[in-house]
């Protein structure tokens, strides 16, 4: 039975022990450990397939939604929101505009980088705008780098490309070439 | 539909580590919330576990470790979860098993242990990503938010200052709260702005940390409410809403699934003009940018207009709209699903008139929650009003 108490102010107290990080490196507390080991396998389906064959031939391949009138990358076999099959297979440009980014100082596990990471959204040309994908930018400084700014496709050689995202290095600058 | 009251809340310190493990903290909580009540574990009808992702914990399917201290044994008891939207959406859910009439008492309880996952809680969020486009790319879960900060800022010309005063805000604002794990009474937008920069334009003093702690809510039936208290809390509204996983196929400047899941709890709650209506707010704060985000997806004030009344002091405490009184995931830690202990059960304490040093002036009669979770996906919101 937990009895009613009444009390003025809530919460009324902070139940818990705080364990400093000190602690638990000189195992002041008792603590037990475990390293999980697991890989994963994912089958890659077919619109996904198609768009990494398509950069390991140095091409970005979009697809048509017709009852929403877009071209969508990454492209998808369904519309996720007329919920209709998606058809023909569009050659999209290797150009776009900087939709937005940062400059990270973290690596994947939170831990500083002295060299910052410059990483953002490229919305690409040929498409409705706010639409394409996640990549890195270079060849500008983390001073140069804005919204808006017009980029293109770097590119690994053709024998290094492996049918991945990072079959693009990163995306540059597009200057001049009245794009 | 059965009109739902809540009555009873209580929440367990919040700190990057704590002794007690999760059926421990869970247990903390109830008997917290059970105080308030006088409730035996057999008055209870039905159990809500909230609790964000497996890995942070590192137990698979850790709703089932976690029954024991939820008192939930030998009852109907369900966990919900849809990553940082959990500390909203498991009351909602506590809030329709009532509403539906299947339970009279409803317990819901959300925990998160977060400190049990080296090298970082981080760690855990790279198994998040889309494993074909995102993964190789080898992010760091700060870049989403580093992403939608700079489009926001940058749509709306926002300055980083104005944004700084969140932090400042809500870590001063959780000096008042005694589980607070980021508490500081002399920060200042300076210190935020000299931060160390961590994904540009992300400082560490515009992020929330990593924590481990617990709350838990009572709901029940108004036909019976008056058996527990002459002073009754009701749920007015809630609503949820989420959008397409295809986030670089959308522009993030504006939450508009956090505007779908408003405009849903402020029609049950018949509110015409939220920001006249409403006498303060709890959204969702785990960075600094998303309280003036989830402001304007709340629809609470209009784009790009939230910065603004931040610098007028609208949000204070004392002003005309006080926003995040508890001290929010910057000041008071951020256990992901556990923040029902800022969000919901603060709104309760707040319409009691019982949060002591973090009370807000003048009466309030009706106040909001929110929570955002998933990739920048889901929107949580739950109106809360006094009889």
């Amino acid at each position: 039975m937990v009895e009613k108490k009444e009390y003025k102010e809530w919460p009324p107290y902070a139940p818990g022990t705080y364990v400093r990080e000190s602690d638990i490196r000189d195992k002041n507390i008792t603590y037990t450990w475990w390293e999980p080991e697991v890989q994963y396998s994912w089958s890659l389906g077919p619109a996904m397939s198609k768009f990494l064959k398509g950069l390991k031939a140095g091409k970005i391949f979009g697809i048509h939604c017709k009852r929403c009138k877009r071209i969508i990358v990454p492209p998808r076999m369904f519309c996720e929101y007329c919920y209709g099959p998606t058809e023909e297979w569009v050659e999209l440009p290797d150009t776009g505009i900087i939709e937005t980014f940062s400059i990270s100082y973290l690596d994947p596990d939170a831990r500083r980088i002295e060299e910052p990471i410059l990483v953002g959204v490229v919305d690409l040309d040929g498409t409705p705008p706010h639409h394409g994908f996640m990549h890195y930018f270079g060849e500008m400084t983390k001073d140069e780098i804005k919204i808006g700014m017009k980029v293109k496709a770097v590119w690994k050689p053709e024998n290094e490309r492996e049918g991945s995202i990072t079959d693009i290095k990163y995306f540059k600058p597009l200057k001049g070439g009245g794009e | 539909m059965k009109e739902v009251a809540v009555i009873g809340a209580g929440m367990t310190l919040f700190r990057r580590h704590l002794l007690e493990t999760g059926k421990e903290l869970s247990f903390l909580a109830t008997k917290m919330a059970m105080e308030d009540v006088g409730l035996e574990k057999d008055d209870i009808d039905m159990v809500v576990m909230g609790s964000a992702p497996d890995a942070f914990d590192g137990i698979h399917m850790k709703g089932e470790n976690l029954i024991d201290g939820s008192a939930a044994v030998g009852k109907p008891y369900v966990r919900v979860f849809n990553g940082g939207g959990t500390g909203v959406f498991a009351p909602i859910a506590g809030w329709w098993h009532v509403a539906s009439g299947v339970a009279d008492i409803c317990l819901v309880v959300c925990e998160e242990k977060m400190g049990n996952c080296y090298p970082h809680p981080q760690t855990a969020f790279r198994h998040i990503w889309d494993p074909i486009l995102d993964r190789p790319l080898t992010p760091n879960l700060v870049w989403l938010f580093a992403m939608e900060m700079n489009r926001y800022m940058t749509v709306h010309n926002i300055k980083k200052e104005d944004i700084a005063l969140v932090s400042v805000k809500n870590k001063r604002n959780a000096v008042g709260h005694p589980c607070a794990q980021l508490a500081d009474p002399n920060i200042t937008v300076e210190d935020v702005l000299n931060s160390e920069i961590m994904a540009w334009p992300v400082n560490r003093l515009d992020v929330s940390p990593p924590s481990d702690g617990a709350s838990a809510l009572i709901f029940c039936n108004k036909d019976i409410v008056h058996k527990f208290t002459d002073d009754p809390i009701y749920v007015a509204g809630t609503g949820w809403s989420i959008d397409s996983t295809m986030w670089t196929n959308r522009d993030l400047y504006f939450p508009r699934y956090v505007a779908q899941a408003a405009k849903m709890a402020y029609k049950m709650a018949k509110i015409e003009n939220p920001r006249k209506e409403i006498d303060f707010a709890e959204p969702y704060d785990p960075f600094s940018y998303k309280e003036l985000h989830h402001l304007e997806g709340l629809l609470l004030c209009k784009k790009g207009e939230a910065p603004i009344l931040t610098r007028e002091g609208v949000t204070q405490r004392d002003g005309d709209l006080p926003v995040c009184p508890s001290g929010g995931l910057l000041g008071v830690g951020n256990p992901i699903a556990a923040t029902m202990g800022q969000k919901v059960c603060e709104l309760y304490w707040q319409l009691k008139g019982v949060a002591g040093k973090r009370q807000i002036p003048g009466d309030p009669r009706i106040g909001v929650a929110q929570a955002w979770g998933d990739i920048m996906q889901m929107g949580t919101v739950i109106l809360l009003r006094r009889g």
